[in-house]
């Protein structure tokens, strides 16, 4: 079908940016198509950064993505989007110039949450990860061999980075304000499985504590101080307090859109203050709020690679017109790969009131964890047991009765059913 | 309603030289219960989908063969003692394809450490030689058989070189590991004739790898079963004996009855398809694509067994708790929903995701040798063979319906350059 419009507009240029844009044109959209991106460089991966990138095997610049756009694309690079004009259907970049669209994709995604205070943020030493040159800046002080690494905030980037440290032979403590790492994510029992591997693998574990602050000598960091008090000597800090979401440039442009997200129904398009859908303007990857099919249409937004490929093509095409305008509810999957620990994950464990590990041992290093919401199957996670993701994420999809009945290879005898552990 | 009787005609032999209209059958009901005598029958899983589904899925056991079940001899020292314990420590020691995790794991991973990058792109290397030498011997000969002079041989003197057995002792190997590959046919299962003569062969090359286990750690050399035998893997990993006699076993055995198949059907389908053994004469580059489309089209190994732990429900039927089940790998190969056009030989078809090493956790871990010692062979052929013709059309096949091949390849030809 010949599109009706003539100008499409993609702000953010990272992987649910390009798969849009790739989308668009694929669907056979002709038409001048820009892609605005903040950092000066063409979308990279991410999921390097954090792992072959560190650890040295890649350099950081090595992560550009394949792409299948061609040269007729404008890309404005280095220069971010500071407002939306939705009456007049123009997009503002920090440089003064202003872009008009007839329709456009919002994946602007996030940034690192920073360190609270600007001034211990900004040391020499403390860093946080979120983007290439992060990365780069990182590697370059690990290559050095520091006396410590301190790693603040045991979500997943936090424990990648500091397993990787272990790899890497350096001394690493991890402060986790929670009971366990992951907890938030994976509930504290599952939590405390996967921190007893980091630990044996030498991670040294300081859950339940609390940076208060950084100390410095000369602008370089020297120790932390613990809110109990204790202290611990480090050059290197990796602030890893999770991301958050570039929403603020839509302030002003009537869209409901909040430091959480940007609110889009269920077929991708994004939604005004009102409630009503902008037929021209669609959002994907980490900004978007959406409706989730499988889960009972409760709003969430997913931080997953597979989640930015999947949505960022769904909302391409959905922008000219080659979807059917249907419910996007993938079945969310992510991965994290821990030292030389590969988690994975299908389903949200959001809610979840009982978790059961229905295969492996977690004493030995590997299992998969079941979870479960009133008596279903709501999301499982496989520790070192990828192989069994797919069997599960089928349980999941399926909304199958938990805990599972039967037995499987490799099962414990009598699933035990754990409390979760979330907060 | 299904026609039950399929998986027979699958098993019969007179179907042997041409299984895929059966299987075509079979895909119309994608998992359905066959005929096998029993009251409970068997379930074959004939679709891409299905099969995949099921190689991953948890509730699915390997550990399909039964007890072991030596026969009784009459002396009652033998009976009560020995022959127990003997069967008892064969249960617990089956070979790694017949067993779960998490022990399946420790002992592949033992065996995969041994497989290293070097070993293998130095076998790689060495069976370019091995093909080159087995041609040479022939090279004043107008007709030659593929089996007996390249097909079967090369593979042999692979794992026989990788593993550091004597290239001696091979002849007896030869009737050792045909009688063992009948484990993989399903009327081995229930057969006791069957059954005990795998137990004694089981017995007699258990002897021959106990005594070159004890050699190999007396005088270790340069191959996987001194490897396997001396060192634990960097996981930990050391197999006990009875673990590594049996593994030695099935790496041996697998060497044997597994490439010979690849080899012989890829040389038949070229005769068959002649405009693709000319191009692969003029491009060798084209072997690797080559090779793929062979192992979707006729795979050496064409379906494998597995119990269920547990029901299942797939593709609208429910498969109960402690059914036998037989995936159907080569019929997956075939699936017109997956592979268009399913019955064309077509090395160019894009994005071959063929089921010709199995999947999930039991993948054939020889697949790299397999892989090499197929495209050595049929380069080799291709550019060496003048004007080869089929002699015999359909050749006459081996028995075996899962480890299915021709017996011989008798090719006539114009010389060997």
């Amino acid at each position: 079908m010949a599109p009706v419009f003539e100008r499409a507009v993609v702000v953010g240029a990272g992987l649910a940016a390009l798969r849009g844009a790739e989308a668009m044109r694929e669907a056979g959209f002709a038409g001048p198509l820009t892609i605005v991106g903040a950092e000066p460089c063409r979308p990279y991966d991410r999921p390097p950064l954090s792992k072959h990138v560190l650890a040295g095997t890649v350099p950081a610049e090595a992560t550009t993505l394949p792409s299948a756009l061609g040269p007729d694309v404008d890309w404005r690079l280095g220069s971010p989007a500071v407002s939306l004009d939705r009456v007049g259907r123009t997009v503002r970049l920090a440089d003064g110039r202003t872009l008009p669209y007839d329709r456009l994709l919002i994946a602007t995604g996030t940034r690192a949450r920073p360190w609270p205070n600007p001034h211990e943020g900004r040391l020499a030493g403390v860093f946080t990860l979120r983007g290439r040159d992060d990365a780069a800046a990182l590697r370059r002080a690990l290559a050095a061999r520091p006396k410590r690494v301190l790693v603040i905030g045991g979500g997943f980037i936090g424990c990648e980075v500091a397993s990787l440290c272990r790899q890497l032979g350096l001394p690493v403590t991890l402060v986790e304000p929670g009971p366990t790492p992951l907890a938030r994510v994976l509930g504290r029992t599952v939590g405390a499985f996967i921190g007893a591997i980091h630990a044996g693998h030498g991670v040294e574990m300081r859950c339940g504590a609390e940076v208060e602050w950084l100390e410095d000598a000369d602008g370089r960091l020297v120790r932390a101080h613990l809110v109990d008090g204790t202290r611990i000597d480090a050059d290197v800090a990796v602030v890893a307090l999770g991301a958050v979401r570039n929403t603020e440039w839509l302030d002003g442009s009537g869209l409901s859109s909040d430091p959480g997200g940007i609110d889009c129904d269920g077929a991708g398009y994004v939604l005004d203050a009102d409630g009503r859908p902008d037929r021209h303007i669609a959002a994907a990857g980490d900004v978007a709020r959406f409706p989730h099919p499988l889960y009972d249409d409760r709003r969430v937004v997913l931080e997953h690679w597979s989640q930015a490929v999947a949505q960022g093509i769904h909302a391409g095409r959905l922008l000219v017109g080659a979807t059917p305008e249907r419910p996007y509810g993938e079945l969310p999957t992510f991965w994290s790969t821990q030292g030389k620990l590969v988690v994975k994950s299908a389903g949200l464990t959001e809610g979840a009131d009982a978790v059961a590990i229905t295969q492996g041992d977690p004493a030995a290093g590997r299992f998969v964890a079941l979870y479960g919401r009133e008596g279903r199957c709501i999301a499982a996670v496989a520790v070192d047991s990828a192989r069994w993701l797919p069997a599960h994420a089928d349980l999941v999809a399926a909304r199958a009765p938990f805990p599972p009945g039967g037995t499987a290879t490799d099962r414990p005898k009598g699933v035990a059913v754990f409390e979760p552990g979330f907060a | 309603m299904s026609d039950a009787t399929l998986l027979g005609q699958v098993k019969d032999f007179a179907n042997r030289a041409n299984p895929y209209p059966v299987y075509a059958r079979l895909r119309q009901n994608p998992v359905s219960c066959q005929d096998d005598g029993t009251p409970e029958g068997t379930w074959v899983a004939a679709t891409h989908g299905t099969i995949a589904s099921l190689l991953q899925d948890p509730r699915v056991s390997s550990e399909t063969l039964p007890p072991a079940d030596r026969p009784r001899t009459g002396n009652p020292l033998t009976d009560l003692i020995v022959k127990p314990l003997k069967d008892w420590m064969m249960d617990r020691h089956r070979v790694f394809i017949f067993r779960d995790p998490p022990d399946h794991d420790a002992l592949r991973s033992a065996v995969m450490h041994q497989f290293s990058r070097e070993r293998v792109q130095a076998m790689r290397a060495r069976s370019d030689r091995l093909v080159a030498d087995l041609l040479d011997e022939k090279c004043g000969a107008r007709e030659i058989d593929a089996v007996d002079d390249l097909a079967y041989p090369l593979p042999v003197t692979v794992i026989c070189e990788l593993f550091g057995v004597p290239r001696e002792d091979e002849p007896k190997f030869h009737g050792w590991a045909t009688q063992l590959a009948t484990a993989l046919e399903p009327d081995s299962l229930s057969d006791p004739e069957i059954r005990a003569a795998n137990s004694r062969t089981f017995d007699a090359i258990g002897g021959y790898m106990a005594d070159l286990i004890k050699d190999k750690r007396r005088h270790p050399q340069d191959d996987m079963l001194s490897g396997l035998a001396n060192h634990a893997t960097p996981a930990g990993v050391k197999m006990g004996d009875y673990d590594l006699i049996a593994t030695a076993i099935l790496m041996l055995v697998a060497g044997h009855e597994t490439t010979v198949n690849l080899i012989t059907n890829g040389l038949l389908t070229l005769l068959r398809h002649p405009a693709e053994l000319e191009r692969l004469r003029r491009d060798p580059l084209r072997a690797p694509r080559l090779i793929e489309e062979l192992l979707r089209y006729e795979p050496p190994v064409q379906f494998r067994t597995r119990r269920t732990l547990s029901a299942i429900d797939i593709a609208g039927v429910t498969i109960p708790e402690g059914a036998d089940l037989v995936l159907l790998l080569a019929s997956g190969n075939r699936d017109e929903t997956v592979f268009p056009d399913p019955d064309r030989f077509d090395p160019d078809r894009s994005g071959i995701r063929h089921l010709g090493f199995g999947g999930g956790l039991h993948y054939c871990v020889g697949a790299p040798l397999a892989r090499f010692e197929a495209e050595a062979a049929l380069t080799a052929l291709a550019a060496r063979l003048k004007a080869p013709r089929l002699i015999e059309d359909p050749p006459p096949y081996r028995s075996g319906a899962a480890l299915r091949g021709p017996k011989h390849l008798r090719i006539a030809i114009d010389g060997i350059a």
